[in-house]
């Protein structure tokens, strides 16, 4: 038997292609905005991975260092160290700002590390340029979408920093790039008031009778000795020896520490199901109402075409086409035009995907998932076409 | 003609009323024709009076309201259909040939004629195979591989005619075969529809308004205000 469907869509090929590239461009866009969010995630994950913690320790009772606000002396590490099961903490300070670069503002998260020795869990796993920071103030490793090569040297705040260092894939939940400096110095930028705002706390404080107290010598000189010291951090990375259970360390922390410790998962948690969830609920929004164009696109279209053929079906079935052989072509044409559609999109969301401002993640899984959700749509949308086929009268073929 | 053979085309008293109560129409009001197979009768008769009706009624598309319907011999219609799959009927019995070719635009030369085999179950090879002899009975084995639309109209109407007699039909039902067709055309579609008949002794019904045609008919059915009366026709040579 002929494939009536093919045979039609050769006859008018130019018109099905177009139709199917315009259909494509649709799908691409669905594609992409699955991407997005994929990439959301993706960030949130590799933020997690890349930390090379277990155990993130932040101040009791907030969500912190990533969701929330979060401050800890920057000594709290000595007592974590102790408990056991600790293998290995470090201290880390973020901070998101926006950073004037030639001429241009780019957003990054400035991450502070220990850089007494490598691989402390907060430090860049691995590097694509460079070397790691050896000295203790003013050098940099950043992320290489961050947009900075190497030696070049870059005023974040109030001093300038070299870059020492490129890595990969280092970005905060919100996809921006990370620049890795040394903790005090990030602790500087993060905690440390500037020069005016020192000098008039400082008179504030001397003003205060209460720093004044006849009998409390250096009382005054401390305090304001105090204001001008950075020592908070936002959390405390913790690696947990082999074999430990970081639930169980978690646990004992929280108990015999009074803050707040998260286990990987629980991380995991906060950023992709807290953090991201108003993105991901309005990116879910948003594929649907694109589910339901991509639906009423496709029906139009196989509507369209079977109005324009409604002398030929009834023709077919004046000459004995049964129906399911009408319904065949209706449907295998509502398919075929969702294979060129998807070809179309994966191809047009690979192309533009590198070139959006956030990581776009096109999954394969995602990629099938799509291809078989809009055989479903197309099959689904065929049904108007075939169902109106079914209706024509074989008598429209007869005149009079 | 030899009347001992069975009639490719027998009508008894058929009726086909549309609507119902006082706005109930009567288009056929006991309409009685026979057709032998190998003749090519004209039906002809004024607008209204009820061809269309007659020939939806004898290609199984429209429902009689009483009468009795034989095609080659087999009861089709007797107070009700007596055939369960009437596009199975359709297509192994009743050629159609309508006012313009009504081919299939999407399918070349071959292919139209071969569908019809292919809808009852012929492989692909034996389809093309006979679509080719009745494209070259008819003369346009030469267009075989065409599109349609590269076809003239004259060329469209043969391969019409072919895709007709594609399934061995008895019974080949013409609706204003000529109407768009200037005389001389006209003329080679009644010969070659008479060359047909006589060839695989198929009863061919013509449905016709076209003076040009009509004195080439032996027999002529007229039919006025549903009911039919049967003369002579001139018979006049092609």
């Amino acid at each position: 038997m002929i494939n009536l469907a093919a045979r039609d869509v050769l006859h008018g090929w130019g018109k099905f292609l177009f139709t199917g590239i315009g259909l494509g461009l649709l799908i691409g866009v669905t594609l992409t905005m699955a991407g997005v969010f994929r990439g959301m995630v993706d960030d949130g994950k590799v933020l997690i991975d890349n930390s090379g913690a277990d155990l993130w320790v932040v101040q009791q009772g907030t969500l912190g260092p990533y969701a929330e606000p979060s401050s800890l002396r920057d000594d709290v590490w000595r007592g974590i160290a102790g408990i056991d099961g600790v293998a290995e903490t470090g201290n880390a300070a973020y901070l998101t700002i926006q950073m004037a670069h030639h001429g241009k503002d780019t957003r990054v998260m400035i991450v502070g590390i220990e850089v007494d020795r490598p691989n402390r869990p907060g430090a860049p796993p691995y590097l694509t340029a460079g070397r790691p920071i050896l000295q203790g103030h003013y050098e940099a490793i950043a992320d290489e979408r961050a947009g900075l090569k190497l030696g070049e040297r870059v005023k974040i705040r109030r001093h300038d920093y070299t870059v020492v260092g490129l890595t990969r894939r280092m970005v905060s939940s919100s996809g921006d790039p990370m620049i890795f400096v040394p903790l005090k110095d990030a602790q500087e930028i993060q905690f440390l008031k500037d020069n005016d705002a020192l000098v008039n706390e400082r008179a504030r404080t001397a003003a205060n009778p209460a720093f004044n107290r006849p009998g409390v010598p250096g009382l005054l000189e401390a305090a304001q000795a105090a204001a001008t010291q950075a020592r908070n951090v936002n959390a405390v990375l913790v690696r947990v020896k082999p074999g430990a259970d970081p639930a169980a360390v978690a646990n004992e922390i929280q108990r015999w520490k009074r803050l707040t410790a998260y286990t990987r998962a629980q991380m995991e948690d906060i950023l992709i199901a807290k953090l991201i969830a108003t993105s991901a609920k309005q990116i879910g929004m948003f594929l649907v109402i694109l589910a339901i164009v991509t639906a009423a696109i496709v029906a139009f279209i196989i509507y369209t075409m079977t109005l324009a053929k409604v002398r030929e079906i009834a023709v077919l079935k004046l000459i004995g086409a049964k129906n399911r052989i009408i319904a065949g072509m209706i449907l295998q044409q509502a398919l075929a035009l969702g294979v060129i559609g998807f070809i179309v999109g994966r191809i047009a969301a690979g192309l533009w995907g590198p070139a959006f401002p956030k990581y776009v993640l096109l999954l394969p899984q995602d990629a099938m998932t799509g291809f078989a959700i809009i055989l479903t749509i197309c099959a689904l949308a065929s049904s108007v076409a075939i169902r109106t086929a079914l209706r024509i009268d074989p008598a429209e073929a007869i005149g009079g | 003609m030899d009347k001992v053979e069975i009639p490719a085309i027998r009508l008894t008293g058929l009726k086909k009323r549309y609507g119902s109560g006082e706005t109930a129409v009567d288009a056929l009001k006991g309409v009685d024709m026979t057709v032998w197979p190998g003749e090519v009768v004209g039906l002809v008769g004024p607008s209204g009076s009820g061809k269309s009706t007659l020939l939806k009624c004898l290609g199984a598309v429209i429902e009689p309201t009483a009468g009795r319907m034989e095609l080659a011999g087999e009861v089709i219609y007797d107070d009700g259909w007596k055939i369960r799959d009437l596009r199975a009927l359709r297509r192994d019995k009743i050629g159609f040939v309508f006012q313009a070719p009504y081919l299939i635009p999407f399918l070349d030369v071959t292919d139209n004629v071969a569908l019809l085999p292919m809808l009852a179950g012929q492989d692909n090879a034996s389809a093309r195979k006979r679509a080719l002899e009745l494209l070259t009975a008819l003369d346009v084995a030469h267009r075989a591989d065409a599109s349609v639309s590269q076809l003239s109209g004259g060329e469209q109407q043969r391969v019409a005619i072919a895709r007709s007699l594609a399934n061995h039909a008895p019974v080949i039902l013409a609706d204003e075969p000529t109407a768009p067709l200037d005389s001389a055309r006209a003329l080679t579609v009644v010969r070659i529809l008479n060359d047909l008949a006589r060839e695989y002794r198929t009863a061919i019904v013509v449905v016709t308004h076209d003076e040009k045609i009509i004195p080439t008919f032996k027999r002529i059915y007229h039919i006025r205000d549903g009911k039919t009366h049967e003369e002579a026709g001139e018979g006049r040579p092609i």
